[in-house]
């Protein structure tokens, strides 16, 4: 065996080992994210369901506007309410909203939950749905473009 | 290195054309406004930040298999390519989501996954730089890089897996067709931009390669004597 031929023995078993660790940290991962331990936000439902263990903590609250809840407050602060299919929850936050804040959109709201009964939040993101329209002539949304903005964040389909 | 040159000035000519239609004749989305424009570098960018990680991966593999050094300088430079796409990756992303989203940034799954790509390829570039024996280099850049791209799955399923501030994959039937050759001729723009990239990073790896091996050996055994 000459020289070369030693030497890719041993960078081949290098990508062996390379494989091993990169599959078993994927397999980890994949683990992991069918478990539901990685948790970008908690919808209303999971909020309910989580009891006691809701309040106090800051979490991130997502789901959609609900249409005729958006109160302007004073200042930059506003109170509207988050739902999903089944669950609404009444926020009230200090951030500005952004421009694209409106009835039946996506959010995600950072804060804490309330004995009061309302989720206090000092950051409002607008998540948007994949959805990319020129603006057409007449109506500005259908009732078949409103009904896939709703169920743009996937908590809506529990 | 001439087809290098005709792909970067093709990449160029793609996307001044594709840019030019993208901001003065498509109109605006309907919700975002002019804001949505920045779409046609955002996407394109994502796309062939993608493929430039899938071609280190590649190329990491192929060294691997053949321990020839030429594969180690396609690693360097899509490495270093797919480094720089990730960066303004991030960029034109948080300057669409200030205004979109409202913030900057967040670590949402896919945003975090794409971040954890970029730092990481940026870690394997240095430990390029701590590693001298070119061998040695070679092999363990080629190592990383593999395990690196475990995160490139991750990045494309994260906003399937887990749900995410930012929006699952558009499709054609998301998207405005006004929007689509804009989108598409800029997509090939930075295609064969990075295509030229990457074959001039080759050729300047190559040749810092062989700058090094022409060394006197004398550099080469300096640490067996301690």
């Amino acid at each position: 065996m000459n020289e070369s031929e030693k030497t890719r023995r041993k960078t081949r078993w290098f990508m062996l080992g390379a494989f091993v660790v990169a599959g078993a940290a994927f397999a980890l991962i994949a683990a992991t994210s069918m478990s539901k331990n990685l948790v970008y936000y908690w919808t209303p439902v999971d909020l309910y369901r989580a009891g006691n263990k809701a309040y106090g903590a800051t979490i991130r609250l997502g789901g959609m506007v609900t249409p005729g809840s958006i109160k302007k407050l004073g200042g930059t602060a506003v109170e509207f309410d988050v739902h999903d299919a089944t669950q609404h929850v009444h926020v009230k936050t200090s951030s500005v909203p952004p421009q694209m804040f409106r009835a039946n959109i996506g959010v995600v709201v950072e804060g804490t939950m309330l004995r009061d009964g309302y989720f206090q939040s000092s950051r409002l993101m607008v998540s948007h749905n994949n959805e990319y329209k020129a603006p057409a002539k007449g109506h500005p949304v259908d009732q078949k473009t409103l009904r896939k903005m709703m169920e743009s964040t996937e908590g809506i389909k529990d | 290195m001439k087809t290098a040159w005709i792909f970067v000035v093709l990449g160029v000519a793609f996307l001044v054309a594709g840019s030019y239609l993208g901001l003065f004749v498509a109109p605006a989305e309907e919700y975002m406004g002019n804001v949505q424009r920045i779409m046609y570098v955002h996407v394109p960018t994502a796309w062939n930040w993608m493929l430039a990680v899938l071609y280190a991966f590649g190329a990491a593999i192929a060294f691997l298999f053949t321990a020839n050094a030429k594969w180690d300088a396609r690693l360097e430079a899509g490495l270093e390519v797919s480094t720089l796409l990730a960066f303004l990756l991030c960029c034109q992303g948080s300057i669409w989501a200030k205004p979109t989203w409202g913030v900057w940034w967040d670590w949402d799954p896919r945003l975090t996954s794409v971040a954890v790509l970029l730092f990481a390829s940026i870690g394997i570039i240095a430990l390029r730089g701590f590693v001298d024996d070119p061998h040695r280099r070679a092999v363990w850049s080629a190592v990383a890089t593999i395990i690196a791209s475990v995160d490139l799955p991750i990045v494309y399923y994260s906003v399937k897996w887990w749900n995410s501030l930012h929006q699952q994959q558009s499709s054609p039937q998301t998207v405005s067709s006004q929007f689509h050759l804009p989108l598409r001729l800029n997509a090939f723009g930075v295609l064969f931009l990075m295509i030229g990239f990457i074959m001039l990073r080759t050729r300047v790896a190559n040749m810092n390669r062989a700058r090094e091996t022409a060394l006197p050996p004398m550099t080469e055994h300096a640490g067996e004597i301690a």
